[in-house]
C-alpha cells in the first residue's frame, strides 16, 4: 500500500465526523464528502445507511462516481423523504460553503450585499436552513483562503453558533456543526463559546499556514496535532471498494 | 369520464398575465418543457413562477416572462448554476422569494390541505427570515411555547406538469425514480395542467408501472397533452436520459445575448412542439454529423 496522498487524508478525516452517529441517513454532498461517509460505514460505521444520491438506499458498498455499479436496494427514499428525515433528525449531512465566518454561519446562497440584486448568485438557500437546525451538519470546503474564511459572511444560508446563540433553548436544540475539513486542516467548534477552533492541521502544514489563509482569529489551544493518517484498512477500502476509479482526487488537481 | 385532452396552445389561452403558476419537476428532470415553451410563444407577462427550479425558471426569467420567482434552488444538475437565472439575478431583473428547500415543500403542502401554513424550524437563525419578511414566526399553542417559523400556503392559480403516462381522464403516472412534489402542486393549484409522454386507455395504465407510480389523480387534473419527449431536454426516464449536449449550447447562450437570440430564432420561435423537436432532431444530426467528420 502506497503512503496516503492529500485526498486520502482529507476524506479519513472527513469520515471521523460520523463516529458514533450509529444507525442514521449518512448524506454527505460532493465527491469527497460521499468517498468519507461511505468509507466511515464500510469500516468502522456500518449501521449507517445512505443514499445514491437519486432514491435508493444501497445496502452494499456502492462506488463513487459509477453511478451504473450494481445496487443492492435496501429501501426508497425520494426527495419528499429526504425531507422527512432532516426533521426527523436522524440524518448528517456534509455541505460546502462559499464562505464561512468564525462562529461557523455558512454562505452558499449568494455573494454581495444587495440581496435583490447580489454580485454573484451561487446556489441559493437550497437545503441549509432547515438542515442545520434539524440534525448534524459537517462541512467539506476544499479552498481554505481567506475568501471563504472571512470575518463576514454576506449571506448566511445555514446558520452558525451566533445565531443560534441568539434563538430559545428549544429551537437551537439540534443544531450541531460537528467539523470541518479543509485541504490544511480540521477545524471544530468545541470551544466554551461555540468559536472555531483548530483541531488538526493535515502532514506538512504549518499552524501558520493555516493561520495566513484564515480571515478570523482560530480557536488555537497549545499544540495542534497532526490530522490522523489513514489506517491500511481504509486505504485499502478507499481505493478498492469506495473509490476505484479515483473520482476523488479530481478536486485536488 | 371526462375526456381533458387539449393542446399545449389551448394552455396558454387558460392562462393570464401575472398569473401565479407552478411548475413539477426538480432542476433539470422531468419538466413540462413543451408547456413552459408554449408560455415563451405568448404575449403573457408579469408571472410568478413557483419551481424547484431549472431551465423552466431560467428560460422564463430570460423570455422576460417571470415577474417573480419562488425556489430552493435553480440547477440544471450536470450544470450546478442555472446561467440564465443567474444573470437575472445578477441584473435585479426578477423578484424572488428564495427559500429553504423543505420549507417549500411546506408551503405547497399547506395550499394543498387548505391551510394557512405548516410550522417548522427551518429557517431559524438563517437569513431565509431576513430576506423573506412576508414569513412569519409562531409560538406553539401547547405547553412547549416554542417559538416555530410558519411557512405560508404557495397557493397556485395553475400548476403545469409532465408525467410519462397518463390517461385522458387525467390520471398520470410517473415511471422514473422520484415523483418529486408534483401531487402537491397539482393539489396547490386551482387548474393542473399535464403533459405526458403518452395517453394510454386507463386499463393500460399498469402495463408498464404498478399501482404505485398511479400518484396523480384525475380529480386534481383539469387538462392533459400528450407531449412525446415534452420534457427535452430535461430528462424523463425510462423514456430518455437529459439531453446533455443540447443542455450545454442552452447554457452557453447565457454568456452572449447574440447566442441567446440565435437559439430563440432556431428553437424557441417554432410553431409547436412538433416543430421544436424537428428543430432539435435536424441539430442533434449535424452535431452528429460534424462529429463523424472530425473523426
Amino acid at each position: 500500500m502506497s503512503a496516503p496522498t492529500l485526498d486520502e487524508i482529507c476524506v479519513v478525516n472527513l469520515a471521523d465526523a460520523f463516529r458514533g452517529d450509529g444507525e442514521i441517513l449518512c448524506n454527505p454532498i460532493g465527491t469527497v464528502p460521499m468517498c468519507a461517509g461511505r468509507l466511515a460505514r464500510a469500516t468502522w460505521e456500518p449501521d449507517m445507511v445512505y443514499t445514491d444520491g437519486v432514491s435508493v438506499l444501497p445496502a452494499n458498498d456502492f462506488p463513487v462516481g459509477m453511478p451504473d455499479a450494481p445496487r443492492v436496494p435496501e429501501s426508497y427514499v425520494p426527495y419528499r423523504t429526504i425531507f422527512d428525515i432532516v426533521w426527523s433528525g436522524k440524518r448528517h449531512v456534509v455541505m460546502g460553503a462559499s464562505q464561512m465566518d468564525m462562529w461557523g454561519n455558512q454562505n452558499f446562497a449568494a455573494i454581495g450585499d444587495d440581496y435583490s440584486k447580489p454580485k454573484v448568485q451561487l446556489l441559493g438557500m437550497r437545503g441549509a436552513p432547515g438542515n442545520l437546525i434539524n440534525h448534524v451538519t459537517s462541512y467539506w470546503i476544499p479552498n481554505h483562503s481567506t475568501r471563504v474564511f472571512v470575518p463576514e459572511v454576506d449571506v448566511v444560508s445555514g446558520p452558525g453558533y451566533s445565531r443560534t446563540r441568539e434563538l430559545p433553548e428549544a429551537s437551537r436544540q439540534f443544531h450541531e456543526i460537528r467539523r470541518i475539513v479543509t485541504k490544511l486542516a480540521v477545524m471544530d467548534f468545541e470551544t466554551p463559546d461555540n468559536r472555531m477552533r483548530l483541531r488538526s492541521v493535515h502532514p506538512g502544514v504549518t499552524v501558520d499556514d493555516v493561520v495566513e489563509n484564515t480571515g478570523f482569529e482560530l480557536v488555537i489551544e497549545g499544540e495542534v496535532p497532526e490530522s490522523r493518517p489513514p489506517t491500511d484498512e481504509e486505504l485499502r477500502v478507499l481505493r478498492e471498494v469506495i473509490d476505484p476509479t479515483d473520482a476523488r482526487k479530481a478536486e485536488f488537481e | 369520464m371526462p375526456d381533458k385532452r387539449m393542446t399545449e396552445d389551448e394552455v396558454v389561452a387558460q392562462l393570464a398575465d401575472g398569473m401565479t403558476i407552478g411548475i413539477g419537476g426538480w432542476g433539470s428532470r422531468r419538466k413540462p418543457m413543451s408547456l413552459v415553451r408554449a408560455i415563451l410563444r405568448s404575449d403573457l407577462k408579469d408571472l410568478t413562477i413557483v419551481s424547484y427550479g431549472g431551465p423552466d425558471i431560467g428560460l422564463l426569467c430570460a423570455a422576460g416572462k417571470a415577474k417573480k420567482v419562488v425556489y430552493g434552488f435553480v440547477s440544471l444538475d450536470s450544470i450546478p448554476l442555472e446561467p440564465h437565472f443567474r444573470v437575472a439575478r445578477q441584473t435585479g431583473s426578477v423578484e424572488v422569494v428564495e427559500l429553504d428547500e423543505g420549507a417549500f415543500y411546506l408551503g405547497l403542502m399547506a395550499a394543498a390541505h387548505r391551510v394557512p401554513f405548516y410550522p417548522t424550524r427551518a429557517g431559524l437563525g438563517s437569513d431565509m427570515l431576513k430576506n423573506n419578511p412576508e414569513i412569519r414566526t409562531i409560538t406553539s399553542p401547547y405547553d412547549d411555547g416554542e417559538e416555530l417559523v410558519a411557512i405560508p400556503a404557495r397557493h397556485l392559480d395553475v400548476c403545469l406538469l409532465h408525467m410519462n403516462r397518463a390517461d385522458a381522464a387525467g390520471n398520470g403516472q410517473f415511471l422514473g425514480p422520484d415523483l418529486f412534489f408534483d401531487d402537491l402542486f397539482a393539489m396547490a393549484a386551482d387548474k393542473t395542467y399535464m403533459s405526458c409522454e403518452k395517453i394510454v386507455p386507463t386499463e393500460n395504465l399498469l402495463d408498464e408501472g404498478s399501482i404505485h407510480t398511479l400518484k396523480i389523480n384525475r380529480i386534481f387534473v383539469d387538462g392533459v397533452i400528450e407531449a412525446p419527449r415534452g420534457a427535452h431536454f430535461t430528462e424523463c426516464p425510462p423514456d430518455y436520459d437529459r439531453d446533455e449536449a443540447f443542455q450545454r449550447e442552452y447554457a452557453a447562450t447565457a454568456r452572449d445575448p447574440e447566442l441567446w437570440e440565435a437559439f430563440q430564432e432556431k428553437y424557441l420561435r417554432t410553431a409547436n412542439h412538433e416543430e421544436y423537436l424537428a428543430a432539435v432532431d435536424a441539430a442533434n444530426q449535424e452535431r452528429a454529423a460534424a462529429k463523424g467528420g472530425a473523426a
